[in-house]
């Protein structure tokens, strides 16, 4: 509520007063962050789930000069060779092996962060932004407008979503922004649903009453007013969400729907390891799929974490 | 009762609706949809002649309308690569595909109310713990990876379990078999174990958290308490008071969860080189044989709608009080 047109520092006000003011709006949001933390120490999972995920970001992050080979330079000589393999030379230069083409299955692994990542948030990010603000007009506006959006919810939920997004993308053509933009729109539903929902029990509160009798603009009742007190659930979605979106895009780059062959991604290389199965080549479908799991856990861990932590009546529920 | 049926009819036609408005708009999202439907080396009369067979050079209102005749009739045109009706080549496929996902169902229903039960009567205790963090790793990891692994460790390592092939089993008792669908039951399961798991983790995980959860709400509650004061037995307790309110939330996920298990057939069929509606989907998205991709998606998304309707439907008889509201 401390975002709400009232409770914001008024300027006409002494600067001595408008930094008092100040310091008591940082104040409880520097507890709330403490309180966090400590809550986050004491809970242990999402601390470790933070630093794996740290190590993803930091992986994606400085691929090139993390990662020991280049990820797409083929070696037919050193092809399909196991982990921890010892050269001539007394060294391991793969410490994962190799894939079909000689490839580093390690350096790709880690050029594979940056695809995850990238879908994962960017994807939530056009979703939650867009379902939100649906969800903000519908539960706001009501009326035929409320019903229209929400019945459009309705009919996308009636497809299983990775059969739409599979429809979508053999029309469209595989490719980075396609897959970006399928699995973004993809995500709306939910959060529209529940930023409606919010947004109903908010309506007729009497900040928002406030806020209306000082001449506030609907569109900055909605977004200024209102949103602040109903993100709590949808940040917890988001951090859920970003979850299941790397499931979906590594089963779509599985597919060969995905970024292009010679981007390396974790689900292409589990598709390309189909090859090698019988021949019992474990490592190259080990590794990706653990990438995969580390980090898809590691959302959820914190998801469940920020739910308890943000809603304290639904600890340990689900 | 009536009026709710009703109301949710009418609102499953809207929704049918609009998923042929959403299989439309996909057919044309990329532009003029001629080009999915001739090989990249036709010539330009090839192109205007297909243009004009197939109907695509009229305005968009009155190809919607005869998309939907079309649909109506089941007719999606031919398949690109089997040169027959898309529908027909994908419900010749269907039984293979319900084989899996009737077992994947069973299997993620009775394991997540036996495990989400489990955990709740032990709230606390290393049992719950246990059985919640299998859970939190079913719901993280790719249902194909699982697969390839079920495939390289349970069926290559240790041998228990063939790694592909099918034995029909829906399809004898359709025509009428009973002889063979008897005869084939032992070794189709056999077949049909590891990719029915595969495809089950993840409903089995997320239910199992569900349950889990609905069981807790309900042992707090008074009538519970009643029950244990007045000395029911405590096995009694659990199956006769709480499992039966238990249940509700799980009812309402079945429907749904099918959605889901449709949407990994895709991926699993393909890792255990099942003969159903899955690989025929992969392998349609890899020759663009788009008419047989629509006919997949949308007998899907009708499926679903119908299934999800009938839950809904059952939902009023397990309890009335949902037609008040």
């Amino acid at each position: 509520m401390s975002d709400s047109p009232l409770n914001q520092p008024n300027n006409s006000l002494p600067a001595t007063a408008q930094l008092i003011s100040e310091a008591d709006t940082l104040r409880p949001r520097r507890r709330a962050w403490r309180r966090g933390v400590r809550s986050m120490v004491r809970a242990r999972w999402p601390l470790v789930a933070i630093f794996a995920l740290g190590l993803v970001v930091i992986a994606a992050l400085f691929a090139p000069g993390l990662a020991p080979k280049d990820p797409n330079r083929q070696n037919i000589i050193n092809r399909l060779q196991a982990p921890f393999q010892t050269e001539r030379s007394g060294n391991v230069e793969h410490i994962l092996g190799t894939d079909g083409l000689g490839r580093d299955v390690l350096s790709r692994l880690i050029f594979g962060a940056r695809v995850s990542l990238l879908v994962g948030f960017t994807a939530v990010l056009i979703g939650g932004t867009l379902g939100t603000s649906l969800g903000l007009l519908a539960g706001y506006v009501g009326g035929i407008v409320d019903d229209v959006i929400m019945r459009l919810a309705d009919i996308q939920l009636a497809f299983p979503f990775i059969l739409l997004a599979i429809m979508f993308l053999v029309v469209l053509g595989p490719g980075l922004l396609n897959l970006v933009l399928v699995l973004g729109i993809g995500q709306w539903v939910t959060y529209a649903r529940i930023a409606r929902g919010q947004t109903v029990s908010q309506r007729e509160k009497e900040y928002v009453e406030a806020a209306k009798a000082l001449g506030a603009r609907q569109a900055s009742v909605m977004f200024k007013s209102i949103l602040p007190n109903i993100v709590a659930p949808l940040i917890v979605l988001a951090s859920f969400n970003v979850a299941s979106v790397i499931l979906a895009e590594a089963a779509l780059s599985f597919l060969g729907l995905g970024v292009p062959p010679e981007v390396p991604t974790w689900g292409g290389m589990l598709a390309e390891s189909r090859d090698q199965l019988l021949a019992g080549r474990w490592w190259l479908a080990v590794y990706p799929g653990l990438a995969i799991m580390m980090t898809v856990l590691s959302f959820n861990i914190l998801g469940d974490w920020l739910r308890d932590f943000l809603d304290p009546r639904l600890q340990g529920s689900r | 009762m009536w009026t709710y049926a009703l109301r949710r009819l009418w609102q499953s036609l809207i929704v049918i609706i609009g998923v042929t408005l959403i299989s439309f708009v996909a057919l044309h999202i990329g532009g003029d949809p001629t080009y999915l439907y001739v090989s990249e080396r036709a010539s330009a009369e090839e192109i205007a002649e297909t243009r004009a067979k197939l109907g695509f050079d009229k305005p968009l209102h009155v190809q919607y309308l005869s998309y939907l005749g079309n649909l109506a009739r089941g007719d999606f045109g031919n398949s690109l690569t089997h040169r027959t009706p898309a529908m027909e080549v994908v419900l010749e496929r269907l039984p293979a595909t319900i084989e899996m996902t009737l077992l994947a169902i069973i299997i993620a229903i009775s394991i997540a109310v036996l495990t989400g039960v489990l955990a709740a009567l032990y709230h606390g205790t290393p049992v719950d713990g246990s059985i919640m963090t299998m859970a939190m790793l079913g719901q993280s990891m790719p249902s194909f990876w699982l697969g390839i692994m079920l495939i390289l460790f349970v069926g290559l390592q240790l041998r228990w379990l063939p790694i592909s092939g099918h034995v029909p089993l829906l399809s004898p008792l359709f025509a009428g078999d009973f002889a063979t669908f008897i005869e084939n039951a032992p070794n189709a399961l056999r077949y049909l174990l590891m990719p029915s798991l595969t495809i089950a983790v993840f409903s089995l995980s997320r239910n199992s958290r569900l349950v889990r959860s609905s069981m807790l709400e309900v042992l707090n509650q008074d009538f519970v308490r009643t029950a244990r004061a007045k000395g029911v037995s405590e096995p009694s307790v659990v199956t006769k008071h709480a499992l039966r309110n238990a249940w509700l939330p799980v009812v309402t996920m079945i429907g749904l969860e099918f959605g889901f298990l449709l949407s990994g057939v895709v991926v699993v069929e393909t890792v255990f080189s099942w003969p159903g509606v899955g690989r025929l989907v992969f392998n349609a998205i890899n020759q663009r044989d788009i008419p047989l991709v629509q006919a997949a998606v949308v007998l899907f998304s009708l499926l679903f709608v119908g299934l999800n309707l009938i839950v809904d439907l059952l939902y009023v008889r397990l309890d009335p009080r949902v037609s008040l509201r």
